[in-house]
């Protein structure tokens, strides 16, 4: 254990060597750079690879190459990057490889505005490529916990041989705060020796590793990852429910809005208003029972907030809501960030007039 | 010398062509997969060069060494 | 006497490709090279997109399919990961040159210490015979119909002589399949680039060239003329870069 000041982008750069990356490739985007920067030296000392890439697309593929030799890969970009790496991700997913990407995400849509935003959580949580596969994504609201996810994504990862999204806005990636590192983790790979293509131990038999199968075969990989998809809701999902027991009024937010938004909260509560927050840490798996197993005889209304516009999340939020109270949505979308002000004046718009 | 597999054969007839010995035709008969595939006319010519095998796309054909 | 026995490193049945077809030839040629090195068990075979993909399942050592153009990317993670194993993209024109020239003149550039045999045929066989990046001018293809027209679509792209003028790559030359002269240089090709790879010397580039009668629409014995007539006299055969031999 050693505790470090670290940017957001270095934090979650160097919990991954200590998670046991041993192989980075990516493209230069913003605000993501201090991660390729902070690898393409860091990794050699570890004895790993870094490569930067001619592109996200080349970027990711790299990482599926390396993933297919069992070694621990990842890959970080931020919004038109992750765009670009849709189809390798896909690939990923259906060749079975574990890997790691990062979303450092900005303004969107198109090019946007290399300020913060989360303006990425329906590509992360419903499509992020083509052919209807999920991943876990992950969406930490402090560094300490960035580091926690990072250093344990490829448990994860390798576990459901599925790539693992890191979604993180600018904003998380940009500050500074103390972190306590973990040990670096000894390198076990057994449980890889039936598809990577290192575990040769005088074999004679081969590995085939393919993003394409035949129909019948590719039916079945897809019943198989919807089981799994399955067992992730009942397993993995990680939320944190911040006064909620009373609460009349609950928030939902993840990643910097959830800071925001808790701050807001707790000056409300000193004027005696009953306010709580649920914050998903896993976005998909959606935390739903948290929503779905509210008293909603007490509760008055959801307020979704999100440094977006319009709100993505919200859809997620109605389905668990199913209309038992009105959900509010407050956002600010381009790369203007929200600020305490606004969080609190929006939130307690509703509240006190709902009251 | 020279074996063709006519399982494997697709008859592209590219061993006819280069044969130096010009010993292989094109058979009269369909493989199970329904290909025409080529045969020896004259064994007894083979000079065991392989071209044949060289140029078979398909690994069809493989080459004994010519006995003493 | 030259005796022949059908490489270990093929599975055991004939291939998904046409009568003919070359693809099927520059395969079974680098499958006899694999054998005759003794690195069937150390060869990963990097497959792309297109007929190249049917490799994937004639393919009897190490083998992962990669998305289009993609497969010198795939091959730069997995070298660079284990740089011990025999690694080699095997690409049709398509997809080397027209989706993929990124990665293949970015990883040549890197001098990747890997191999990429490409299969040049002029055309996307998979897909139905469209113009590809190295279909010839006048080339009749399905989105050429009247014969490919440099005043809209072009040059054919010549990817030995765009590698051979960078400075990191060891190896490049081209063979034609269309005869046993052109086989067994191109054999040899491919022997000198694995051989180059396994000591460590950086990136080789073997270009093939092939045909496709279904898409040309010939008997597979009229692809070996127009091969002679139209091909080559475009795409020269040669060594364009040997270290080795400049040395």
């Amino acid at each position: 254990m050693e505790k470090r000041f670290m940017k957001g982008c270095e934090a979650i750069a160097e919990a991954a060597v200590r998670g046991g990356c041993r192989f980075f490739a990516g493209y230069p985007i913003t605000p993501q750079n201090e991660i390729p920067e902070y690898l393409s030296w860091r990794l050699p000392e570890v004895g790993g690879a870094f490569v930067q890439g001619e592109s996200e697309v080349a970027s990711i593929n790299m990482v599926y190459g390396a993933a297919a030799t069992g070694t621990r890969a990842m890959t970080s970009s931020s919004g038109p990057g992750i765009s670009l790496k849709a189809e390798g991700i896909s690939y990923l997913a259906s060749a079975q490889l574990p890997a790691v990407i990062v979303n450092i995400s900005r303004g969107g849509p198109g090019l946007g505005s290399i300020q913060p935003a989360q303006s990425d959580y329906l590509q992360a949580t419903k499509a992020l490529g083509h052919g209807g596969f999920r991943t876990m994504v992950f969406a930490p609201a402090t560094l300490q916990e960035a580091v926690d996810l990072t250093y344990n994504a490829w448990e994860y990862a390798e576990r459901d041989r599925n790539p693992v999204l890191i979604l993180m806005d600018g904003c998380l990636g940009a500050i500074m705060e103390e972190v306590v590192l973990p040990e670096p983790k000894e390198l076990n790979y057994q449980n890889t020796e039936d598809w990577d293509l290192s575990k040769r131990n005088g074999r004679t038999d081969s590995h085939m590793i393919t993003p394409i199968l035949p129909e019948a075969a590719l039916e079945m990989l897809n019943k198989f990852k919807g089981m799994s998809y399955k067992m992730w809701e009942m397993t993995d999902v990680k939320v944190e429910e911040y006064m909620v027991e009373d609460a009349e009024y609950v928030v939902v937010a993840y990643g910097i809005a959830a800071r925001v938004a808790k701050e807001a909260i707790n000056t409300l509560r000193e004027e005696g208003h009953k306010v709580g927050m649920v914050r998903p840490i896993t976005l998909y798996p959606f935390p739903k029972a948290s929503l779905d197993n509210l008293d909603y005889t007490r509760v008055k209304g959801i307020i979704d907030i999100e440094l977006t516009i319009p709100a993505q999340m919200r859809d997620d939020i109605e389905l668990q809501v199913k209309g038992r109270c009105p959900v509010h949505e407050y956002g600010r979308s381009g790369g203007m960030l929200l600020d305490d002000e606004g969080v609190y004046n929006a939130i307690a718009e509703i509240v006190k007039g709902g009251e | 010398m020279i074996t063709i597999n006519s399982l494997m054969c697709k008859g592209c007839g590219y061993c006819i062509k280069f044969c130096p010995k010009h010993i292989l035709e094109m058979g009269k008969e369909r493989s199970e997969k329904g290909h025409f595939y080529p045969v020896q006319i004259d064994e007894s010519a083979c000079n065991g060069c392989a071209i044949c095998a060289l140029m078979c796309p398909e690994a069809a054909i493989e080459v004994a060494a010519k006995k003493a | 006497m030259p005796e022949y026995k059908r490489p270990k490193s093929l599975m055991p049945m004939a291939t998904g490709y046409c009568p003919g077809c070359m693809h099927a030839l520059a395969t079974r040629l680098v499958a006899d090279v694999i054998d005759e090195l003794n690195q069937k068990d150390n060869a990963i075979n990097v497959v792309s997109v297109g007929c190249s993909a049917l490799n994937l399942y004639s393919w009897a050592g190490d083998v992962i399919g990669s998305a289009h153009g993609r497969a010198p990317a795939v091959a730069t993670g997995i070298k660079r990961s284990m740089p011990d194993r025999l690694v080699f993209t095997y690409q049709g024109d398509g997809d080397l040159a027209a989706i993929g020239l990124a990665e293949i003149m970015s990883a040549a550039n890197r001098g990747e210490n890997f191999t990429v045999v490409f299969a040049n045929n002029q055309t996307y066989g998979m897909t139905g015979g469209q113009m590809a990046p190295t279909t010839l001018i006048g080339q009749r293809t399905t989105t050429t119909r009247f014969g490919r027209d440099a005043a809209t679509t072009g040059y054919p792209l010549q990817m030995c002589e765009l590698i051979s003028v960078l400075k990191a790559p060891v190896f490049v030359a081209r063979y034609a399949l269309n005869s046993p002269k052109g086989v067994m240089d191109a054999k040899k090709g491919i022997k000198k680039a694995f051989q180059m790879q396994l000591e460590g010397k950086g990136f080789t580039f073997v270009e093939l060239l092939t045909n496709c009668p279904t898409n040309w629409g010939m008997s597979p014995l009229d692809t070996l003329e127009y091969m002679n007539t139209n091909t080559i006299p475009y795409f020269k055969p040669g060594i364009y870069k040997d270290e080795e031999a400049d040395a």
